[in-house]
């Protein structure tokens, strides 16, 4: 027996199980990870969707430096792989991550965020893996990071991860939290054949003439089949187009940094994603995201109904952030409230894109805004007119 | 599996296992009168042996000196993060269970910042053949302790002896539940290849240690030059082949070497049954 997708219909779910359902629809059969709150239900579920099948495959790991390193293993064999986790092991994984960008492996990490720093808020939800997400690995590199904000969302967000770290051959983060994760809603599940899904490039050309890590015209290195002769050699070192260490050579790291960004700038098309609510006359733009992109939008209707002309911007990428458009809407508006779970970590990237326009910053950090707090600061930036 | 023997060489004379190297990558890393060229051409010698085995075979690296040779293979190879080769050999293995996945690294990589990993697999009994390099201390870093140092023995970190004592690799990865166990040195390159023969033959966590003299580091600060490290694994090997791991300690005497443990116990694989 196979691993079967769900029948499309209607599904009560939590974003935990939406993940876990929509990772099987995009094709993931490897699945490795380390129990932790609040985000061990998606493995959980995937060990009995796997169980009794000859494709899926699951495994609990001694911890989360093993789960990423199993996931980057998998994925080098061919498999869709994924892992999720929370902040304590998100940080685990930070090493591996940067493996990942390094050999060019796709692969799907899911951080269920609490509230931190170290062990933190174990079951309360938190944005305050935002910029971890992005630089958390040292050194540099671009990074694609999704955001839902409901379990219907997360749906969407897992398969376009799947398949953005296939188009990509790099590994995507989907940054969601405990409110996402542990909130059980309706979640509509397509005809597994409407789903699109996207599967990495394999090399067409013969195993001697095989590079590990020539681009094509996108950027992206072919990926080949292990043991045919191919060949493939992946390191962490920087390396030259065959995959030889260039330890020691400035220009060549140059070179291969660059390209690296340059192929996720390349199909940023294909990666922004955003939700704009009455944005075409707003004077003042709430910008939030995952679960805080709802009380945003109930306080931006709320605020509308009193004449206040405020829209509202919710990215579901959160990285790359999407620059551009943030800097067409700062051409029109008078300021951005950034709401987020956070003490402030994507408001620093919207006041960079936007200056000078002003941007506030509206922190909670453990608990998802109430829609009267939002509306409470967008009726004082009205008034100091 | 391309052969393309001695052709880089103007002369016209390579080494015997050119074919499976990356000969446009030499020269390597290693020292003059490092072990670790030994025990590699122990491990493709092996491979040279067993086709059918070579042509789906995967080598995984760590980090560290050994964990280098796996990129001068013309094999698929993967140089991973510190530690980490194991948890990335799994995921190899279970993903593909046609991969012959064998890990090649250093004592530090597999058994002090990558040791809960070499427990773990063990314990699961994953199908791999994990082969340690151990040369009693860091070489790449520049010579510190590592958790395979003897008491006693100096390094850049212990200079005034190292005060703690080493780990017993084979009683380790026995308790952990591997079912081939081995010791041999650099001076055995005959008995090594032969084990790794034996090994790659069989399923389920199989682990071969192999000392290598560092005479850069672990000689110099130990008051041994290439000469004298060679002697000194020479002189203190002896053979042990069945002896219990728990009876193989390495001492300042004593290097016990030989095949350990032989068991057959059913490999993991990671696909759940279905609910009876």
């Amino acid at each position: 027996m196979r691993v079967a997708p769900l029948r499309p219909g209607s599904y009560f779910l939590s974003g935990n199980a939406a993940c876990a359902e929509a990772a099987i629809h995009a094709g993931c059969r490897f699945f490795a990870a380390y129990p932790i709150t609040p985000a061990s239900d998606i493995g959980e579920r995937l060990a009995r969707r796997f169980a009794g099948t000859e494709d899926g495959i699951f495994i609990q790991c001694e911890d989360e430096l093993a789960s990423m390193a199993m996931v980057l293993g998998a994925s080098a064999a061919g498999a869709k792989s994924m892992t999720a986790t929370s902040g304590p092991g998100f940080s685990l994984m930070m090493e591996n991550i940067g493996l990942g960008i390094m050999m060019e492996l796709p692969c799907v990490v899911v951080d269920v965020q609490r509230g931190g720093p170290s062990t933190g808020l174990p079951t309360l939800p938190s944005q305050g893996d935002v910029l971890q997400a992005r630089w958390g690995t040292h050194g540099d590199y671009p990074m694609v990071v999704l955001t839902p904000e409901s379990a219907q969302e997360m749906f969407h967000c897992t398969l376009r991860a799947f398949n953005l770290a296939e188009r990509l051959r790099m590994p995507v983060l989907i940054l969601s939290e405990e409110s996402v994760g542990h909130t059980n809603e309706p979640v509509s599940v397509p005809d597994a054949h409407a789903i699109e899904t996207v599967s990495r490039k394999m090399t067409t050309v013969p195993p001697l003439a095989y590079r590990s890590y020539e681009p094509d015209d996108h950027g992206v290195p072919a990926m080949a089949p292990l043991g045919k002769g191919y060949g493939v050699t992946l390191t962490g070192l920087s390396h030259d187009e065959r995959g030889a260490p260039r330890a020691s050579d400035p220009e060549n790291h140059q070179k291969l940094v660059e390209r690296l960004f340059a192929k996720v700038e390349a199909h940023c098309p294909q990666i922004l994603l955003y939700e704009e609510e009455l944005t075409e006359d707003a004077e003042l733009v709430v910008i939030a995201y995952g679960a805080v992109g709802r009380p945003a939008k109930a306080a931006v209707l709320q605020a509308r109904q009193q004449g206040l002309k405020v829209g509202l911007f919710r990215p579901i990428s959160l990285f790359p952030v999407p620059e551009a458009r943030l800097l067409e809407l700062a051409r029109r508006v008078r300021g951005f409230v950034v709401a987020e779970m956070n003490a402030g970590q994507f408001a620093r990237e919207v006041e960079r894109c936007v200056r000078p326009v002003p941007v506030r910053s509206l922190s909670s950090l453990a608990a998802v805004h109430k829609p009267e707090e939002i509306l409470h600061v967008i009726e004082g930036w009205a008034h100091v007119d | 599996m391309s052969i393309r023997l001695y052709d880089e060489w103007p002369d016209g004379i390579g080494h015997p296992l050119d074919s499976l190297l990356r000969t446009e990558q030499l020269p390597h890393v290693w020292c003059v009168g490092c072990g670790l060229g030994t025990a590699t051409a122990c491990l493709l010698g092996a491979l040279e042996e067993l086709p059918a085995v070579r042509d789906h075979a995967v080598l995984v690296g760590g980090i560290g000196c050994t964990g280098r040779a796996v990129g001068y293979t013309k094999l698929d190879n993967f140089h991973t993060t510190h530690g980490r080769a194991i948890p990335f050999a799994t995921g190899l293995k279970l993903a593909d269970p046609s991969l012959n996945v064998i890990v090649f690294s250093g004592d530090g990589d597999l058994f002090s910042i990558g040791g809960n990993h070499f427990i773990h697999a063990a314990r699961r009994n994953v199908d791999l053949l994990v082969i340690c390099c151990n040369n009693f201390i860091y070489g790449m870093t520049g010579g510190q302790v590592a958790c395979t140092t003897l008491p006693g023995d100096h390094s850049t970190t212990t200079p005034m002896g190292n005060l703690e004592d080493a780990f017993n690799l084979p009683a380790l990865a026995e308790a952990a539940g591997a079912t081939y166990v081995a010791r041999w040195t650099s001076l055995h390159p005959v008995q090594t290849q032969r084990t790794i023969r034996e090994a790659l033959g069989r399923k389920g966590f199989r682990f071969i240690e192999i000392l290598v003299q560092c005479p850069t580091y672990y000689g110099k600060y130990n008051d041994m030059d290439l000469r004298g490290m060679v002697m000194y694994l020479k002189n203190r090997a002896a053979m042990a082949e069945g002896s219990a791991p728990a009876a193989v300690p390495i001492t300042k005497d004593r290097i016990p070497v030989g095949v350990f443990v032989r068991l057959e116990r059913r490999p993991f694989d990671g696909r759940i049954p279905p609910a009876s």
